[in-house]
């Protein structure tokens, strides 16, 4: 008979990174779709595109470092669709292989690949392309087809095909904001999409609800209080989509629920901070990056006092 | 002054050049490294003012070796290297006006570089006036060859060009990041990760052949 030795806690948890992973990529299915019917094939491409390039780049990084192929985790394709989903679809399809290829290799890969990444891998490299190509990140084309439920239209934006962003106009009705009739990011518009994937994340028990509500909270509040309209600050731009899903990454925020709610709070006070006094019209992006680089100090300074310690007086 | 084992000209030459290469191998003066190198001649205008400051400063320091007294050595040095500074800004504002005006202050910077005053204190304060000149000869190329990689590069990735000629033609849109202040510390960082890399493997394919003839 074989003993197996083993220290406690003796409990399994049937989760693995790849039952997390196709969580989420399921979270995203219905942001993704919305994306494809409102921009058409142009926005198939780029996802396709953004998901295989992001792939490959880690099975050929994990290759050449001589390292256990773990492209199986379906990490690498969350990150290669999250990228892609926050691309305008006016992109060309080398923004999406340049911007996959630095997300895995730059940012995930070189700092010791899963888990240790200290930025979102997705939204540094959406920073990267913004700062490298910013005509080319912020032409935005008017959705092709519409949804129209109750009355909803886009006559408001006249012939424009580009805009230079959503958050630049003020006066679009809210329901066009909930069902993505406005120009933006491919998986950003279709708010209802990105709330449905929420709701599955939710349930599922992939992500809490505090920082995706905080962060939100946060933005409708300080908008608020700056005179601003809150429903619009909320649905409008990027905010619900890095809210859900870029906020949430497990990797690049505080370990314990007291340090996440600082870390929530500070991406709302950031973007609305960006939006209103900074040279940029959308700032989730910087917001969530900024936050990510703090994480570690906020790490630091929740950190649980362990049973019995004594307080050290410096 | 007797030696057990006093290092060739050609080493301390090739020492500085690649063993102790300054930017990639002692990680010393990082901050004209990142500024100075949007464009590869920004890079080698940077990297031969320095070698000029190096090879000054470590000959005129080795002469007065013996004259400077150890208490006060180090504003002795700070002395010297200024006035080759001076020199070299007065030069390049007189002859190479575009230059001056790209690498701005971090011409007179050069006074606290700190690869100058590490030679000083490390090598010209200890040795001759021939070993003094030469290490700083070499200590400067060695400068100069990174700063012409890394702005290489950078400009090749950033502008698509190279030497100001343009080399990728007009369909490439260049990668603006590279010649932006993050783009230094990127481009910096993988080209010392891969010389690591390259190294350590070398290193071990050595160890590895030590180890099957022993």
């Amino acid at each position: 008979m074989r003993l197996r030795l083993s220290t406690g806690p003796h409990l399994h948890a049937t989760e693995t990174t790849r039952s997390l992973m196709q969580d989420v990529l399921i979270a995203l299915l219905p942001a993704a779709v919305a994306g494809i019917y409102l921009f058409g094939e142009r926005a198939a491409v780029l996802l396709a595109v953004s998901v295989a390039s992001a792939v490959l780049a880690e099975a050929a990084w994990q290759r050449l470092a001589g390292q256990p192929l773990q492209v199986r985790d379906l990490s690498a394709a969350v990150t290669g669709l999250l990228l892609g989903l926050n691309l305008p679809s006016s992109a060309p399809w080398w923004l999406a292989v340049v911007g996959s290829v630095f997300a895995i290799v730059v940012v995930k890969q070189l700092f010791g690949g899963i888990g240790h990444n200290f930025l979102n891998p997705a939204l540094a490299a959406r920073a990267v392309l913004l700062t490298s190509w910013p005509a080319r990140m912020t032409t935005f084309f008017l959705p092709e087809r519409l949804v129209e439920i109750g009355g909803a239209s886009a006559a408001q934006f006249g012939d424009a095909v580009t805009s230079a962003t959503p958050l630049a106009k003020g006066g679009t009705a809210i329901m066009d904001l909930l069902l993505g009739n406005v120009p933006g990011s491919i998986g950003e518009v279709c708010k209802v999409a990105i709330l449905l994937g929420f709701a599955y994340l939710l349930v599922r028990g992939t992500i809490g609800f505090h920082i995706p509500v905080l962060f939100v909270g946060t933005v409708a509040l300080m908008t608020w209080l700056l005179g601003g309209d809150p429903l619009v600050a909320v649905l409008s731009g990027g905010v619900l989509f890095g809210a859900v899903f870029m906020a949430t990454d497990y990797t690049t925020n505080p370990m314990l629920a007291r340090g996440q709610c600082v870390f929530a709070v500070g991406c709302g006070v950031i973007v609305t901070l960006i939006r209103q006094y900074g040279g940029y019209p959308e700032g989730v992006t910087y917001a969530i990056l900024l936050m990510n680089v703090l994480t570690p100090l906020l790490d630091k300074w929740m950190k649980r006092r362990v049973y019995g310690e004594v307080k050290q007086h410096a | 002054m007797p030696k057990a084992n006093k290092p060739s000209l050609r080493g301390v030459f090739l020492n500085g050049v690649f063993n102790e290469n300054p930017t990639f191998r002692l990680v010393l003066g990082v901050c004209p490294t990142l500024a100075s190198t949007t464009a590869a001649l920004n890079g080698v205008g940077m990297g031969l003012a320095a070698t000029f400051v190096l090879v000054g400063s470590n000959v005129v320091i080795s002469l007065l070796r013996k004259f400077i007294p150890d208490k006060v050595r180090i504003p002795a040095f700070v002395v010297v290297i200024c006035t080759f500074v001076t020199i070299v800004q007065m030069l390049m504002q007189a002859f190479l006006p575009p230059l001056y005006d790209a690498l701005g202050i971090f011409i007179p910077l050069i006074v606290v570089n700190c690869i100058i005053l590490a030679r000083a204190e490390a090598f010209a304060c200890k040795n001759g006036v021939l070993a003094s000149g030469m290490d700083g000869l070499g200590m400067g190329l060695g400068f100069t060859l990174a700063l012409t990689l890394i702005g290489s590069v950078r400009e090749l990735i950033g502008s698509g060009s190279l030497f100001g000629m343009n080399l990728l033609g007009a369909a490439y849109e260049p990668m603006l990041l590279l010649v932006l202040a993050p783009g230094a510390f990127i481009t910096f960082g993988l080209i010392l990760g891969g010389i690591n890399a390259i190294t350590a493997r070398s290193q071990k394919k050595k160890a590895a052949k030590g180890g099957a003839s022993a």
